[in-house]
């Protein structure tokens, strides 16, 4: 199941997306964000799905501003949560 | 907004209760409770038939709402919330249902419920809510697939339509009717914030545009981010509209045209849909608590 | 040689008349109404009545902002060239503040960041664009909710000491926010400050992708808003410096680059 966390406002599309069928729970992306975006949680979709990775309620509406610290202007950009995780579950669209 | 402009966002609250229904046979009577930003939603089923239902706003208090519309909802039916089997709570406002059992995210309640209006065709539910839009894709049994939800944004929600009924001073309920009284449709005004293209609005009807022809600009803006928004999960037959914004003739024509897809017609009130799946849920919940399944 | 900066705004027109470069004759600002050609021109007119001027006298004239394209090549202020805001704003600041590294412009619809090189070119820069909540309309449509004008929001903001989160993230529904935070007996002050701490933040994250280098200057109609920078200059861990009239120095950019148009010829 494909999730998807964030928004589209004036200024753009800011969507960070969990492949739950992907992730396997590790939480190697939780604990590798330095700005506590992300968290584990009990996939409510799947009986059978066990743990999955979301982005916290309180990020939900400000994701653009929460990961702008990990996405600079200019520059190489390296977004942690995606290279911690193996089965390449969670990817941003912007 | 400001009472004093005159209450156009004011949409009619109401109950209703199946008049061919009865309670005392039932194995099963379980509650939904839906608390949304903007409206709460409760509903009674019995063996998982809807029996009762009401819809009012959503108080400053959470909690009080949630008591008040579920009383509201069991008004005249002789049952009280305990009497209530099991209830689940969904919506934003989910964790302040003081009685409710457990709570369910709304993405889920909403599939399961906008099956039980639909039917098991549904595979893609659109639900445009107060303060938010939602887009779900699920599979022949209500179970999510891929979802969506914008709750940052105005742009897309019922609470942009409040802003713009008020400012053209047409009644909610009526504003999406009168956007389709055009004989042409006008070019959308800025689709990007509800505040700019309020802002565009004011300017186009000192320029002297008809009040139908601004509201046709709104609603196709509107209906621009909403498509935006669905096809970023993909859209697949059959395709069905939820929450309070689906009773909008005007965003629901345009979306139709514009997608090339026929939405399902509902045979039940669609701003029901959280609310209905929640006791859907509640019901499942309460036979494997009591060894039915 | 006299050269003018034209800067129409979302809001506002401003235009600074600059006699060889150096000397500010003028400054006028008027706001947009619904014929943005016609507002322009008027505030246009204006400065050259304080300046005693005639459009004649007038070498050259660049126009900037959000409306530029209508005095493009229009008569009568008929602006010769025109520069995107973040040209004009980094050109603006560094005349003024020589050392100058970066400018953050936050006008009534837009926020930018803008990193400024040697000579007041534009290195980097980060625009917020579009969404009310990142910018000047985002204070307006607060301080209506409040039922305060909006000269009163910053001094509002500054007497209070308690932090109170604001969860909406957007104009309209932070003003549904704060109703209900005002029916909690929570104090016009606290939630004034939680709404200028807010606007900040969203600024501060956004400049912050640009890294932020000394020295940090603030420009543009909300650096008028006392209550906006001690937030910021928190979020940003940095002084900021605000020079005075900081709503004309778009304006002021646009007519140093007529200027150095003119120079080059």
């Amino acid at each position: 199941m494909q999730a998807h966390y964030g928004y589209k406002d004036g200024s753009g599309d800011y969507f960070i997306i969990v492949d739950t069928d992907k992730c396997n729970g590790c939480e190697k992306c939780v604990k590798a964000c330095p700005y506590g975006v992300l968290e584990l949680v009990e996939n409510e979709f799947d009986i059978e799905g066990g743990l999955m990775t979301a982005v916290t309620e309180e990020h939900r509406k400000k994701i653009k501003y929460s990961c702008a610290p990990c996405k600079p202007v200019s520059g190489e950009r390296r977004l942690p949560c995606v290279l911690a995780c193996e089965t390449k579950a969670i990817t941003h669209s912007w | 907004m400001s009472e004093e402009s005159g209450e156009f966002w004011r949409w009619r609250e109401y109950r209703h209760t199946q008049p061919s229904m009865d309670w005392h046979d039932a194995k099963i009577i379980t509650g939904g409770v839906d608390i949304g930003s903007v409206g709460s939603k409760a509903v009674v089923m019995v063996d998982g038939e809807l029996y009762a239902y009401s819809v009012m706003r959503t108080g400053g208090v959470s909690e009080e709402t949630a008591i008040k519309v579920t009383n509201w909802a069991l008004e005249g039916t002789g049952l009280k919330t305990e009497n209530l089997h099991h209830v689940v709570g969904t919506g934003y406002g989910r964790v302040n249902v003081p009685f409710a059992n457990k709570t369910i995210t709304e993405i889920a309640c909403h599939a399961r419920g906008a099956h039980y209006i639909y039917g098991p065709t549904v595979r893609t539910v659109l639900d445009i809510g107060g303060q938010d839009c939602k887009a779900i894709r699920c599979d022949d049994k209500g179970k999510v697939m891929s979802f969506l939800m914008n709750d940052k944004c105005a742009a897309g929600t019922g609470r942009g339509l409040e802003v713009f009924a008020d400012l053209i001073r047409i009644p909610i309920e009526e504003v999406g009717k009168v956007s389709l009284t055009v004989t042409e449709e006008p070019p959308p005004v800025s689709n990007t914030c509800v505040i700019f293209a309020k802002a565009e609005s004011v300017a186009l009807l000192r320029q002297g545009w008809p009040k139908e022809r601004v509201a046709a600009a709104y609603h196709l803006a509107m209906v621009d981010r909403i498509i935006d928004l669905l096809t970023k999960v993909g859209i697949e037959k059959d395709f069905v509209i939820t929450g309070g914004v689906a009773k909008n003739i005007g965003i629901v024509s345009r979306l139709e045209r514009n997608l090339g897809i026929k939405p399902l017609e509902a045979k039940l009130d669609p701003i029901l849909a959280g609310a209905l799946g929640a006791a859907l849920f509640a019901k499942a919940l309460y036979e494997k608590q009591i060894g039915l399944r | 040689m006299i050269t003018a900066g034209v800067d129409v705004g979302a809001k506002y027109v401003k235009t600074v008349l600059l006699e060889d470069g150096k000397k500010v004759l003028t400054g006028t600002i008027g706001p947009v109404g619904f014929d943005v050609s016609k507002s322009a021109t008027e505030v246009f007119e204006k400065a050259l009545l304080n300046a005693n001027l005639k459009r004649e006298q007038i070498n050259q004239v660049v126009a900037t902002g959000m409306g530029r394209k209508s005095v493009h090549q229009t008569p009568p202020i008929n602006a010769r060239e025109i520069v995107p805001e973040v040209i004009a704003d980094a050109k603006g600041t560094h005349h003024l503040i020589p050392t100058v590294k970066t400018v953050i412009d936050v006008g009534a619809e837009e926020g930018r960041g803008v990193k400024v090189g040697e000579n007041g070119g534009v290195k980097d820069f980060v625009i917020n664009e579009r969404c009310a909540a990142g910018a000047g309309t985002f204070i307006e449509t607060m301080a209506r909710a409040l039922e305060v004008g909006v000269e009163d929001m910053g001094p509002l903001a500054l007497k209070s000491t308690n932090v109170i989160p604001m969860n909406a993230q957007c104009c309209v529904f932070a003003e549904s926010e704060v109703v209900t935070l005002i029916h909690s007996k929570i104090s016009k002050e606290d939630i004034a400050k939680a709404i200028h701490d807010a606007m900040a933040s969203r600024i501060a994250s956004m400049v912050l992708r640009m890294g932020v280098e000394k020295d940090v200057a603030l420009i543009g109609g909300v650096a008028r808003n006392t209550g906006f920078l001690p937030p910021l200059k928190k979020e940003l861990n940095t002084e900021i410096i605000v020079p005075e009239h900081p709503e004309y120095v778009g304006a002021l950019g646009a007519a140093m680059l007529a200027f150095e148009m003119e120079g080059q010829k």
